[in-house]
C-alpha cells in the first residue's frame, strides 16, 4: 500500500528525442492518494493505457520519476514494484486450475505452501471463486476469468496498487454491474489504491471517487464526479462528460456579460482580465439552459428537434450556425420553430483557449 | 415423407466415382490381389491365400525377419529424430525475434532446407560426408575421428539422423513460431507482474499455447520419417549391410529388386495399415485435446 507520486513523468514511444507534440504522455505531475479509487477516463489513444503501463513498469518512461511512498521506483522492474494489473482481456494460465492460477504469483515468489493455501482460500472466498477452485480455469466464463486475474493480484499481501485496464470490455452488460459493485466493495474492505482505466464515463463516474480525465496525452482535470460535471476545467471535459455534453459556443465576454451572436447573457462573476488574442468561448451544460417561449429579452434559437430521454427532454437548437442543446421544462409545449433560451448564470463558464477562466466575484 | 426421386443425380456422382476408382480403388485392389498370390515370372500366378501375411508377422521366416527388423529400425529412427527435432524446433522458435526486419530474414533462412528436394538433400550429405572429398568427412577424419558412413553402422545412422534434423527441424520451428506469435502481449505482461521466471513463462504460457501446433508437428514428422526413403537411399543405400534399411527401402528391394510381387504387396498393405492406424490415433488425440469432458457434477 502506498501513495504514488508522478513527478514530471512523460513518455514517447519513439524515444526521448521525439517532438514534444508526439509524446504519448505529456509531462504530468500528480499524486495518487493511498487507498483512493481513481478512474482514468479519456477517449482511445489519449495516453491513459500508457500512463497505466508506466506505473506498472511494463513501459519505462522517457522522462520523469515515479515515487511509491516517496521512494523512487522508476528503474525497478515490474516484479519488484508490488503492482497488480488486470488487463482488458482476461489472462489466465490455461493448463492450471483456478486454485493454481491464484497460487501462481505466490509460488513464483517462493512463499511456503501452507501460507499459499491459506491465502488462496481467503481470496477465493472474497471473490466467490471457492466452488471453482479445483476446476480448469479455461472453462469458466469471461467474468469469472477476470475475477481470477484480479485474484492473482489480490493474493499478494504486499500489493501497493491494483491497476485495471478497461477490465469490463468483454463482460456481458448485466454482469458488468455485479463485477463493478464487487470492485467497489473490495475497495472499501481492503483499503487498496485502485486505478481504473476506461473510456466509458458511466463506468468511471460510478467506480471512482476521483476521476482523472485525459485528452491528447495530457491530464486535463482530476476531481470528483460532481466537480467534473459542475465545473469542467477544460472544454474537452465539459464535452466528454455528460450526455449530451456541454454546449460550447464562441462569445465575446466583457465584465459580467457575455455576448453570443450579439445577444447579451448575464454572468455570475466578472471577467475583466481575459488574455488578449485568446479564443473565448462560453460553456454551459444543457441541464442549465431552459427553452422558453420567444421573448424580446431572450436569446432566440431555431428548434431542430426534441429528444425525449424519458426523464427529461432536450431540444436540439441552432443559434446562428452553432448547435446547442437545451432542456425542455416539464409540461412545456413548443410554440413553434423558434424559442427563447433562459440561462442559469451560476452555471455559465467562460473558457479562454479551451481552459476555464475563474472570474472575480 | 415425399422425397423427390431424381436418378439424374447418379450422373453427377459418376465422374468422381470414375476418377476415384482409377486412382485409388483399382490400384489398391490390384495390390490386394497380388498379396494373395505368388509369381515366378512369365506372368504366371499361383494362389497363396494369407500365406504372405502369416510369414510377414513371423520373425523366423526370411520375409518376416526382414520386415520386422526394418520396422524396428524405422520406429527407432522416428523416435530419435522426434526426440531431437521437437525440442530443438521449440528452442529455435523461442530464440527467434518477435518483430522487426530480422523476422523475415529468419523465416526465409529457416524455410530454405524445406524447399530442397529429397534426393538433392541426400546428394548434398552424401558428398558432404565423404572422407576423401567431403568437407565434413575430410575434416572429421583429419581431426582424428574415424568417420566413414559407408563402412561404419554408427556413422551411417548418425549421418542419416543429422541429415533429417538439418532438413526438417525448420518445419517444427516454423510451426512453433506461429503458435508463439498468437500469444497476446498481455500474457507476458501478466506473467511479469506475477513474478514468473523465464522457465515458468515457458511452462505456464508458451508451451500450453503451442500445444496444438506441436501435435501437428509431431504427426507430420512421424509420418514423414516413418515413410522415409529417398534420403537414406541416396546416402547409404540402406547399408552398411542392412543397418539403415527402413521399411520403404526394404519394400522396394523386395518388389523391384527380387520382383516378389506377392510378398511386396502383402508388406505394403501392412505398412499402409500401420500408417492409417497411427494417423487415426493422432487425429483422435488432436481433436480431443482442448475440449475435455464436462466437469463432474456433484463435486461442487
Amino acid at each position: 500500500m502506498a501513495r504514488i507520486d508522478l513527478v514530471d513523468l512523460a513518455h514517447a514511444y519513439g524515444g526521448n528525442d521525439a517532438a514534444p507534440e508526439s509524446f504519448a504522455l505529456k509531462p504530468v505531475t500528480m499524486t495518487w492518494r493511498q487507498g483512493g479509487a481513481y478512474a482514468l477516463l479519456g477517449p482511445s489513444g489519449c495516453g491513459k493505457t500508457t500512463l497505466l503501463n508506466l506505473i506498472s513498469g511494463i513501459v519505462t518512461p522517457s522522462r520523469g520519476k515515479i515515487l511509491f511512498d516517496g521512494a523512487d521506483i522508476t528503474p525497478l522492474s515490474t516484479q519488484k514494484r508490488n503492482i497488480a494489473q488486470v488487463f482488458q482481456f482476461p489472462v489466465i494460465y490455461d493448463t492450471m486450475t483456478v486454485g493454481q492460477n491464484l497460487a501462481f504469483p505466490l509460488k513464483n515468489r517462493g512463499v511456503p505452501k501452507v501460507e499459499i493455501d491459506a491465502r488462496v482460500r481467503q481470496i477465493a472466498d472474497l471473490l466467490d471463486l471457492t466452488p471453482h477452485l479445483d476446476r480448469k480455469a479455461t472453462r469458466l466464463t469471461a467474468d469469472a476469468k477476470q475475477k481470477i486475474s484480479l485474484g492473482r493480484g489480490l493474493v499478494r499481501s504486499d500489493v501497493a496498487a491494483i491497476l485495471f485496464d478497461e477490465p469490463l470490455t468483454v463482460i456481458d452488460p448485466e454482469l458488468k454491474w455485479q463485477l463493478r459493485s464487487k470492485l467497489k466493495a473490495l475497495h472499501r474492505d481492503l483499503d487498496l489504491t485502485m486505478i481504473y482505466v476506461t473510456h466509458d464515463q458511466t463506468e468511471a463516474l460510478t467506480f471512482a471517487d476521483t476521476v482523472v480525465v485525459m485528452h491528447d496525452g495530457r491530464v486535463v482535470q482530476s476531481g470528483t464526479p460532481a466537480e467534473l460535471f459542475d465545473k469542467p476545467a477544460h472544454t474537452f471535459v465539459g464535452y466528454f462528460i455528460g450526455s449530451p455534453g456541454m454546449n460550447i459556443v464562441p462569445a465575446e465576454v466583457r465584465g459580467r456579460e457575455a455576448r453570443i451572436s450579439g445577444h447579451p447573457i448575464a454572468l455570475n462573476r466578472s471577467y475583466d482580465a481575459l488574455p488578449s488574442g485568446a479564443k473565448i468561448e462560453v460553456g454551459v451544460r444543457p441541464e442549465f439552459v431552459d427553452v422558453a417561449a420567444p421573448e424580446p429579452g431572450l436569446l432566440s434559437a431555431n428548434i431542430e428537434r426534441i429528444d425525449d430521454l424519458g426523464r427529461v427532454r432536450f431540444a436540439r437548437v441552432r443559434i446562428g450556425d452553432a448547435k446547442f442543446n437545451a432542456r425542455v421544462p416539464p409540461g412545456f409545449s413548443i410554440p413553434g420553430d423558434t424559442a427563447g433560451l433562459v440561462f442559469d448564470p451560476s452555471h455559465v463558464h467562460v473558457y479562454a483557449d479551451s481552459r476555464l477562466v475563474e472570474g472575480t466575484a | 415423407m415425399d422425397k423427390t426421386i431424381n436418378q439424374k443425380a447418379w450422373f453427377l456422382v459418376l465422374p468422381v466415382f470414375l476418377v476415384v476408382a482409377f486412382s485409388a480403388i483399382l490400384p489398391l485392389m490390384t495390390v490386394v490381389n497380388y498379396s494373395m498370390q505368388d509369381t515366378f515370372g512369365n506372368n504366371q500366378f499361383f494362389w497363396n491365400g494369407v500365406g504372405w501375411f502369416k510369414e510377414l508377422l513371423d520373425p523366423s521366416t526370411d520375409l518376416g525377419g526382414r520386415f520386422l527388423a526394418s520396422l524396428g529400425r524405422n520406429l527407432l529412427f522416428s523416435a530419435i529424430i522426434l526426440a531431437i527435432e521437437v525440442p530443438l524446433g521449440i528452442v529455435v522458435a523461442l530464440s527467434m525475434p518477435r518483430d522487426g526486419w530480422s523476422v523475415a530474414a529468419c523465416l526465409v533462412i529457416l524455410a530454405l532446407p524445406l524447399l530442397i528436394p529429397w534426393n538433392v538433400v541426400g546428394t548434398i550429405w552424401q558428398i558432404f560426408g565423404r572422407p576423401d572429398i567431403g568437407l565434413l568427412g575430410y575434416t572429421l577424419n583429419n581431426l582424428g575421428i574415424n568417420y566413414n558412413y559407408v563402412s561404419n553402422e554408427v556413422d551411417a545412422w548418425a549421418t542419416v539422423i543429422v541429415m533429417d534434423v538439418w532438413h526438417w527441424t525448420s518445419l517444427v520451428a516454423l510451426l512453433c513460431y506461429a503458435g508463439l506469435k498468437s500469444i497476446p502481449d498481455a500474457y507476458y505482461q501478466a506473467a511479469q507482474i506475477d513474478g514468473a521466471s523465464r522457465w515458468a513463462v515457458f511452462k505456464a504460457i508458451q508451451l500450453p499455447k503451442m500445444n496444438r501446433v506441436l501435435l501437428i508437428a509431431v504427426l507430420l514428422r512421424f509420418m514423414d520419417s516413418f515413410m522415409i526413403y529417398t534420403e537414406p537411399f541416396v546416402v547409404t543405400g540402406g547399408g552398411p549391410g542392412n543397418s539403415t534399411t527402413f521399411v520403404s527401402i526394404e519394400l522396394v528391394k523386395i518388389a523391384l529388386g527380387q520382383f516378389d510381387l506377392g510378398k511386396a504387396a502383402a508388406l505394403s498393405l501392412v505398412y499402409n495399415l500401420i500408417i492409417l492406424i497411427v494417423c487415426w490415433v493422432f487425429y483422435t488425440v488432436m481433436t480431443n485435446a482442448g475440449n475435455e469432458r464436462p466437469a463432474k457434477q456433484g463435486v461442487e
